[in-house]
């Protein structure tokens, strides 16, 4: 570490009314989101939007979202600690705290969208080690322990010396889990929609935008905050950053569709999805690839806006919104589209078979759904509270 | 702490308190041994057997749609399900028209859970809820059922349904829980106690006398009237593409 000055952390301080509304305000929306979950709970799910058709909804849609984010908000940390990337180094423990905040949060949601929430202990004591979601729960409750240690090392001096084998062990460890949350619609070979090995890596590149976009939005936020030092050096940094993830996934994103586009079989799930599919071709054109890929790469991209933070703020908040529209369109889409039991037959059933099938998130799921994104949002800014996460001052570099 | 009297004294008696504890287990777990071992004797509670392997076959030419209908009506009188139409609604087994675009052909068929040797719903069920038992029936576990529905993404025939509501008048063969997912049985209450002998409920419901166009039996027995009828005329497994190995299959595909 060449300058002395990023070496310090501290606890934020602020006491605005503004900076505790805004606590407030989390806190009341996850507390509404567990009270909608607790009324889907004792009702059943015929309050949701979620039928035997879209068996996976909103809430799942967001779980997703934040487990995904969660493990491409440890990238800064990993670039640090496993790459050797000083320049992050000031930014390691905020990265890691905030990729532990994000997937509690998405946790959360995808626990308490279960028909039996209550039987967490069942989750936690019945492994079937053949399934994919058995060893998702492994990965992130062991990702959680690992973050945890890997933080506690690097805010612990005389333990220095193990951060690049925690830091490594956190970053395979990371890999391994967003191939988990990949695949879990990756090995449904059932539905045309899924079944492909390509899911996996269009995850992990998926991850590390949206939990960059996330993590640039706590940095400017909570360094506004408190008045701290935030020079534009680094903004620049993590700008050109997010340029090349977005990138990465629009190139993933390029090569699933066209390799569908190529073979007949699939031709009517992708006309679903690019022309006819109504709510979801409008999700994929304009949300996804409109608001959340072209739209930010020229915010990052453009002479114009490359100075300026608003347009860098503007960015990551539209890849969360190209998100969320992503997720959407792989997991209500693929849903909606039927399954082709019988090929060569127009199949009708009392069950829907042979038709698109609808959904309409209720108002519990929209809830339940931003509580846990609050949940998360929420345990970052009171970890920074809490402990010496953010360091005092992010000075011009030499 | 040996020397303190208050310890010395509380020995004997934590000794006898232990050994009258186990004294009274016995007694108590005694009879329930005794009747386990009865109960053994039984054909009816023998341990099911991977001897066996349960099947259908239907014959989708010798069904027309009110029988589809008839299979469909007694399968909700034996499990106590029903359905309204609407998207939440549990179906154990549904009525499916197969128009052929090219012809016009149309035909009516009944689906349920096909019972595959190599179900996906039970590879994908994170707590091994949803079991296949070793005579071939795929079942859930309704005690260890979260409620994931993961199954429900894995299984290429919509043949599971989750339970969106509170339930009630529930049947003693078919218990039935909302936040867990349910599907077709094959009937199992019926083949623990018939047996061979047993036919499912939409089976009984169409078949007649020698006419059955839902053939119940075992695929492993190759003197059984379904591998028999199998071997002679030949049947469709759904999704072959996938290498499920379906324990019910389809004739008039």
């Amino acid at each position: 570490m060449s300058n002395g000055s990023y070496l310090r952390y501290s606890e934020i301080e602020t006491s605005t009314a503004r900076y505790w509304g805004l606590l407030i305000g989390l806190l009341v929306f996850a507390a509404i989101g567990f009270a909608a979950a607790h009324h889907m709970d004792v009702e059943g799910h015929q309050v949701s939007g979620m039928s035997n058709q879209i068996v996976w909804g909103l809430p799942h849609v967001f779980a997703i979202f934040l487990i995904v984010a969660a493990s491409g908000a440890l990238n800064l940390a990993s670039l640090a600690s496993v790459f050797g990337k000083q320049a992050y180094q000031p930014l390691a423990r905020f990265s890691a705290i905030v990729s532990i905040a994000l997937l509690v949060g998405g946790l959360a949601v995808l626990l308490l969208d279960l028909g039996r929430p209550d039987r967490i202990i069942v989750a936690m004591t019945y492994y079937n080690f053949k399934s994919v979601f058995a060893w998702n729960i492994i990965l992130y409750i062991g990702f959680i322990v690992i973050v945890a240690v890997y933080l506690w090392l690097m805010m612990e001096r005389r333990m220095h010396r193990w951060i690049t084998a925690a830091g490594t062990l956190a970053f395979v460890w990371r890999l391994v889990l967003t191939t988990g949350t990949g695949s879990i619609f990756g090995f449904l070979v059932a539905r045309e929609a899924y079944d492909t090995a390509l899911l996996a890596p269009m995850f992990i590149a998926m991850s590390f935008a949206f939990g960059l976009a996330i993590l640039i939005l706590l940095l400017i936020f909570s360094f506004a905050s408190d008045r701290r030092v935030l020079d534009p050096s680094h903004l620049q940094r993590l700008r050109k950053l997010l340029g090349i993830f977005i990138l990465v996934v629009f190139y993933f994103v390029l090569v699933l569709h066209l390799t569908r586009l190529y073979a007949s079989r699939n031709h009517d799930f992708e006309r679903f999805i690019l022309l006819d599919g109504e709510v979801y071709t409008i999700l994929f054109w304009v949300f996804q690839i409109g608001l959340g890929t072209l739209l930010p790469l020229v915010l990052i991209y453009s002479p114009k806006y490359r100075q300026s933070r608003g347009a860098l703020i503007s960015a990551c908040l539209l890849v969360i919104v190209g998100a969320f529209a992503q997720l959407y369109v792989i997991i209500i889409g693929g849903q909606a589209f039927p399954l082709d039991i019988f090929p060569g037959y127009l199949v009708e059933s009392s069950f829907f078979d042979g038709v698109i099938n609808t959904y309409t998130p209720s108002i519990w799921e929209i809830l339940l759904g931003l509580g846990g994104f609050t949940t998360s949002i929420l345990i970052a800014l009171l970890s920074f509270r809490v402990l010496p996460i953010l360091p005092e001052i992010l000075a011009a570099e030499d | 702490m040996s020397t303190d009297p208050e310890n010395i004294d509380m020995r004997p008696a934590r000794r006898h308190f232990l050994k009258a504890g186990a004294a009274m287990a016995a007694v108590v777990i005694a009879p329930g041994i005794l009747l386990y071992k009865t109960g053994q004797a039984q054909s009816a509670d023998e341990p099911v057997s991977s001897r066996v392997r349960w099947g259908m076959l239907i014959d989708s030419n010798a069904l027309d749609e009110s029988d589809v209908d008839a299979c469909v009506s007694a399968c909700q009188r034996e499990h106590g399900w029903k359905s309204s139409g609407n998207q939440t609604d549990a179906q154990w087994i549904r009525k499916v028209k197969l128009s052929d675009a090219q012809t016009g052909h149309v035909k009516f068929l009944p689906m349920m859970c096909l019972h595959c040797e190599n179900p996906p719903c039970v590879d994908v069920c994170p707590t091994g809820a949803s079991f296949k038992r070793a005579d071939g029936i795929v079942l859930v576990n309704k005690h260890t059922c979260i409620g994931c529905r993961y199954c429900m993404m894995a299984c290429p025939y919509k043949a599971r349904s989750f339970i969106h509501e509170n339930l009630k008048d529930q049947l003693p063969v078919a218990p039935r829980g909302k936040g867990t997912v349910e599907s077709c049985t094959l009937c199992v209450h019926r083949i623990d106690r018939d047996g061979e002998n047993a036919v499912p409920a939409c089976a009984e419901a169409v078949n007649r006398g020698e006419h059955k166009p839902i053939l119940f039996g075992d695929l492993n027995n190759p003197d059984s009237e379904i591998s028999q009828r199998l071997r002679q005329l030949g049947a469709t497994s759904l999704r072959a593409d996938l290498g499920l190995n379906p324990g019910v299959r389809y004739q008039g595909l």
